[in-house]
């Protein structure tokens, strides 16, 4: 197995940290992703917006190598990671977080055992030093005081921000939220969206967001891809997107069905 | 001429079936032993964390003593009232001891204690597993850059080549016991000939080949268990689908493998050396 942490080429700003080329994937008999090529460049805020079920999340997935594609290329700081075996993904899973769309936090262990994981499964074992990074952790997703509580008894928001939590805990150069608003109500998405801009503003990383929140859209992201048909249909900013005149960008911003009415 | 042609397209559904059933089980065995290969390699690497070992010896082993004692102890005793009132006929009484240690040796207590660790055990590790899948869990670990296979399969597998060979030993010795008990205190066996008779006819081959048989079945179960729960898909009802398939797969191994491997230990432990 080589070392593919030494095969890093670090991005300068602005230049992509990951480079994603013709990819293309299936679930079951439906084509889900039908050629989608995207840059994701250094310190930026990348919203990925798209219908429901309209691939995002399986996007998401294969920028961390949690899918494979059935074609196509993922290079993460000029590594090609669609060829790694499950251990070569190693050192890329630590340079690239993931919140997951219900946190997946463990269920079986505490907030704080939770926030802690990464850092003791990458060596620390020293849990004075555990615990005062879970607590800046905690405290930078203002979840103090929660971290002899189970996952179970906490709400849909506090989950997300504990998965952020654990997220951060051991700094990644790139985080992608997979819904982060999802479910949530207006208070505590527009919490959640002001702790990814807090967390890009203060750590610096970049930033992957898939939702269909055009709230949340507005507020943190610095680019906007729209994901249609399983293919990119487009990428710019946020105020290209609202000035856009295309019927397809136009029916998702203003949020049209365009289904005939019984 | 459209008989034939049914006939044949019967035939063929047939021939299609039969290739697909076979392509599948081949896949299935294969996914098996890639797992069991991957999770043997991170044992002997090192990478099981020995604070999830012991408690899943605590899970597995502890907590599966009481079903396991229980199971072998009344298996000894009705086992032995059986063979009782066929041998009293043939006024072997005294051949009874050594009929039931044997057996409780060589099959009953490694195969009872499979068939309830595979319940037990083999369940609630495809039931979590599963669950572990279908939220995703899975899926973080792997994210947080932790392999799945060493976390929750090494822990298990290690826990379970540990804690089976004792638990067999408690079976074994429990069906024996209740064995004893029944012969001598309820049937009436002379207890001197019950007990010379036993010991001269059971021996260390016997209890080691029940032993060998318990550390294969904990490492079918385990294997089985957890592929079963890491390829649980579709919610709830998935992982109910897994763990159904993990405790009847599992318990259908333990009684196909004891027959290939009775015959094979035999060979290195005939029945009857010790006499």
């Amino acid at each position: 197995m080589s070392d593919i942490s030494k095969k890093f080429v670090p991005a300068a700003p602005g230049e992509a940290v990951i480079r994603v080329r013709d990819l293309v994937q299936t679930i079951g008999e439906q084509r889900i992703l039908r050629g989608v090529s995207l840059d994701i460049r250094k310190g930026e805020t990348l919203v990925l917006l798209g219908k429901s079920g309209g691939g995002k999340s399986v996007f998401l997935r294969h920028l961390i190598g949690l899918m494979l594609p059935l074609s196509g290329s993922v290079l993460c700081e000029g590594v090609e990671i669609t060829t790694l075996t499950e251990r070569e993904m190693a050192p890329v899973r630590k340079k690239v977080g993931m919140v997951f769309q219900d946190g997946a936090l463990f269920d079986s262990m505490t907030v704080y055992d939770n926030v802690a994981f990464p850092l003791r499964e990458r060596g620390e074992e020293d849990e004075a030093v555990v615990a005062e990074k879970v607590d800046e952790a905690l405290g930078m997703v203002n979840m103090r005081g929660h971290d002899a509580k189970m996952p179970v008894n906490l709400s849909g928001g506090m989950r997300k921000r504990v998965a952020l939590a654990r997220a951060i805990i051991s700094p990644p150069d790139v985080i992608l939220y997979d819904e982060p608003t999802a479910g949530l109500d207006p208070i505590v998405s527009d919490s959640i969206n002001r702790l990814i801009r807090r967390l890009q503003r203060r750590m610096h990383v970049t930033s992957v967001v898939v939702t269909h929140d055009m709230v949340s859209t507005r507020f943190i992201a610095d680019r906007v891809a729209l994901l249609e048909e399983g293919k990119i249909y487009f990428c710019g900013s946020v105020e290209e997107l609202m000035a856009s005149g295309d019927p397809v960008i136009k029916d998702f911003v203003e949020g049209r069905s365009n289904d005939a009415v019984l | 001429m459209i008989g034939c042609r049914r006939e044949r397209s019967y035939e063929m559904a047939f021939f299609s079936w039969l290739g697909a059933r076979a392509i599948g089980t081949t896949t299935y065995l294969g996914e098996l032993i890639l797992l069991f290969q991957e999770a043997a390699v991170s044992v002997f690497a090192g990478r099981a964390r020995w604070k999830l070992v012991l408690a899943q010896i605590w899970e597995i082993g502890y907590r599966s003593q009481v079903v396991v004692i229980v199971t072998g102890a009344f298996t000894g005793a009705v086992f032995t009232a059986q063979t009782f009132f066929q041998f009293r006929n043939l006024n072997m009484e005294s051949a009874v001891g050594p009929v039931v240690s044997v057996a409780m040796c060589r099959e009953l207590g490694p195969v009872l204690s499979g068939l309830m660790v595979a319940g037990r055990v083999g369940a609630a590790m495809s039931a979590e597993l599963g669950t572990m899948k279908v939220t995703q869990q899975i899926d973080a670990l792997r994210a947080l850059a932790v392999s799945p296979v060493d976390y929750l399969v090494a822990p298990r597998m290690l826990a379970i080549f540990l804690a089976m060979p004792i638990l067999v030993a408690e079976c074994i010795f429990s069906g024996i016991f209740s064995g004893f008990l029944v012969a001598t205190k309820v049937l009436d066996v002379n207890t001197a000939y019950y007990v010379a008779n036993m010991s001269r006819f059971t021996g260390g081959d016997d209890i080691l080949m029940g032993l060998v048989k318990g550390f294969v079945f904990g490492l079918i179960i385990v294997t089985i268990s957890c592929r079963e729960g890491l390829q649980a898909k579709n919610g709830a009802v998935g992982v109910g689908r897994a763990t159904t398939e993990a405790v009847v797969i599992g318990s259908l191994a333990v009684l196909i493998v004891n027959f290939f491997l009775t015959m094979a230990l035999n060979i290195f432990f005939p029945a009857g050396s010790d006499v």
